[in-house]
């Protein structure tokens, strides 16, 4: 069932002390959409997806959610991780547990939601491992499936494969995007990569260097079930991608952190 | 010109890896006592000065079979778990707040700062003054040196559970006392646990300490009295039974390290 769920920021502005990182970002991620944040590194991409969930307050500017949460839903923004975020000393299944208890569902109720989501990623085997007994992308699918167990309306996920090598990256972006594209979930993706912003977006916002402003929109209007990573309209697209932000990432780069 | 054959290569990186052999230690320690007893016997060391492991073995077994071992051992033992339980008590307490909360920190620490440096023995006299020569002054002596070490430990316990997962908890709309016992009390038990390592063997030199300088019962005052008799049999009997207590401790705390920390 497609989340009904809409997310926008209005005129954000962000500034940590006299740094001056997001400026006048107006941007809505669709209901049952993804909306891919893309920019240099340090142009304020995390910043503004803290904004987005509510973990970071602008310095000014409002965050709006409209539309009906499902009526099973138990935390409408729901974030994943780059780092993963697992409470090492807590199994696979607790890890995911951690998210639902202290919630109006009960103990059984609880149980068949964690068989539920570590079935959909492939986690029933590893239930009782510990996240240090676990590969990377292991990890970030126990972070996903932690995610997916609060039915959320509106999926934050902040460079989530960008811990991950390059093999383990390109199978898990197969499994987001199936994941994804079923659930319907509204979801706002943030990444440095081109290749997932083209193949998860539906809308994919450009931000310039710091401070970040949105330089472009791209919309990409065909399904994410049906997209390949050798479609060459997508392949082009990550090339004008490409060219937008390597001035941009290229400057960023040479830039002394203020951090 | 390039040589077919060619030199070999020497291997370099050899050392700077050194390795536990576990039977080494025990023969190291069975060697020394040995070593000890046959020099007694040799009449090499006054046992005067230098009791034999033999002797001190039979005033340990004599004291046993006497009660005094046990007399002593047991208001020793109920001085220490006391003593130790209200300072750590006490000490979580303020050291979770100190790590919680903004209103606790500066005022908090401003006081650890100011009484940890003090050296706490300097402070039985005075505690003997305030709560009289009976248990009270020993047992707030006790929980007094295992106060400060408790705070600063749990404090960086607290301080050192990572930012990133806390506010994972509250992404998920865990409540603050959710967030405390699920995320922030099992992040910063290692550091706990690890400072009762600390606290404990404090916790024991000044019950030492604190029984030498005013009681009539208890393993230093056994020890100190063994002294003033000239009884080096007893008094090396009751440093034996200090040093056992102290390695009984220790291996307690391992035992709840493994139990309770084996995700690491
Ligand atoms: N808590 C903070 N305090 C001060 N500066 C910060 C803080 N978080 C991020 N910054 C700075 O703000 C800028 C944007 O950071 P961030 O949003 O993490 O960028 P991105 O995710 O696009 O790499 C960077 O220059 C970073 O150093
Ligand atoms: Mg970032």
């Amino acid at each position: 069932m497609a989340s009904s769920v809409r997310l926008r920021v209005e005129g954000v502005h962000h500034a940590y002390s006299d740094l001056i990182v997001l400026d006048a970002i107006s941007l809505t991620a669709e209901a049952g959409e993804v909306l891919v944040l893309v920019g240099p590194s340090g142009c304020g991409k995390s910043t503004l997806l803290g904004i987005f969930g509510g973990m970071l307050a602008a310095t000014s500017g409002t965050v709006r959610m409209d539309g009906a949460v499902g009526p099973d839903c138990l935390n409408p923004l729901t974030y994943v991780f780059q780092d993963f975020a697992l409470l090492p000393w807590r199994s696979v299944a607790g890890n995911v547990s951690l998210a639902l208890e202290g919630t109006r569902l009960d103990k059984p109720a609880r149980n068949a939601r964690i068989a539920e989501v570590l079935a959909l990623t492939g986690l029933t085997k590893f239930r009782d491992a510990l996240p240090k007994q676990l590969s990377g992308g292991m990890r970030q699918r126990v972070g996903i499936a932690r995610a997916l167990a609060v039915r959320p309306a509106v999926l934050l996920m902040d460079e989530p494969l960008s811990a991950l090598d390059g093999q383990t990256r390109d199978l898990l972006l197969d499994e987001f995007a199936s994941l994804i594209a079923r659930s319907g979930v509204t979801a706002i993706y943030v990444t440095h990569n081109l290749n997932e912003a083209v193949r998860l977006g539906h809308q994919v916002a450009v931000l310039s260097r710091r401070p970040g402003r949105v330089r472009e929109i791209v919309r990409i209007d065909r399904s994410i079930m049906e997209r390949r990573p050798t479609d060459p309209d997508l392949v082009a697209l990550e090339a004008s991608l490409w060219r937008l932000i390597r001035e941009d990432a290229a400057a960023a780069d040479r830039e002394m952190d203020h951090a | 010109m390039l040589d077919a054959v060619g030199r070999l290569v020497p291997f370099r990186a050899r050392g700077f890896a050194p390795r536990d052999v576990p039977w080494a230690s025990v023969a190291t320690l069975v060697g020394v006592v040995l070593l000890w007893q046959a020099g007694a016997s040799a009449g090499l060391v006054s046992t005067k000065f230098l009791p034999a492991p033999a002797q001190i073995v039979r005033a340990l077994i004599d004291l046993g079979i006497s009660g005094e071992l046990w007399l002593n051992l047991s208001i020793s033992l109920q001085r220490l778990a006391i003593g130790w339980v209200v300072g750590t008590v006490a000490g979580l307490a303020l050291g979770f707040a100190v790590g919680l909360f903004t209103l606790a920190r500066s005022p908090g620490m401003a006081i650890v700062s100011a009484l940890f440096p003090i050296p706490k023995i300097a402070l039985v006299p005075l505690f003997i003054i305030w709560f009289g020569i009976g248990e009270g002054s020993k047992v707030i002596t006790l929980a007094f040196g295992v106060f400060f070490p408790t705070v600063i430990n749990t404090m960086a316990g607290v301080d050192g559970v990572s930012r990133g997962l806390i506010r994972m908890g509250q992404s998920f709309g865990l409540s603050r006392a959710a967030i405390i016992c699920k995320i922030v009390l099992p992040g910063a038990l290692p550091a706990i646990l690890s400072g009762f390592r600390i606290t404990t063997s404090t916790a024991i030199i000044l019950l030492v300490a604190a029984e030498m300088i005013g009681a009539e019962k208890g393993i230093g005052a056994f020890v100190l009295s063994a002294g003033n008799l000239y009884d080096t049999d007893n008094l090396l009997a009751g440093i034996v039974v200090l040093s056992l207590l102290g390695l009984a401790v220790s291996w307690v705390l391992g035992r709840i390290e493994r139990a309770l920390l084996s995700w690491r």
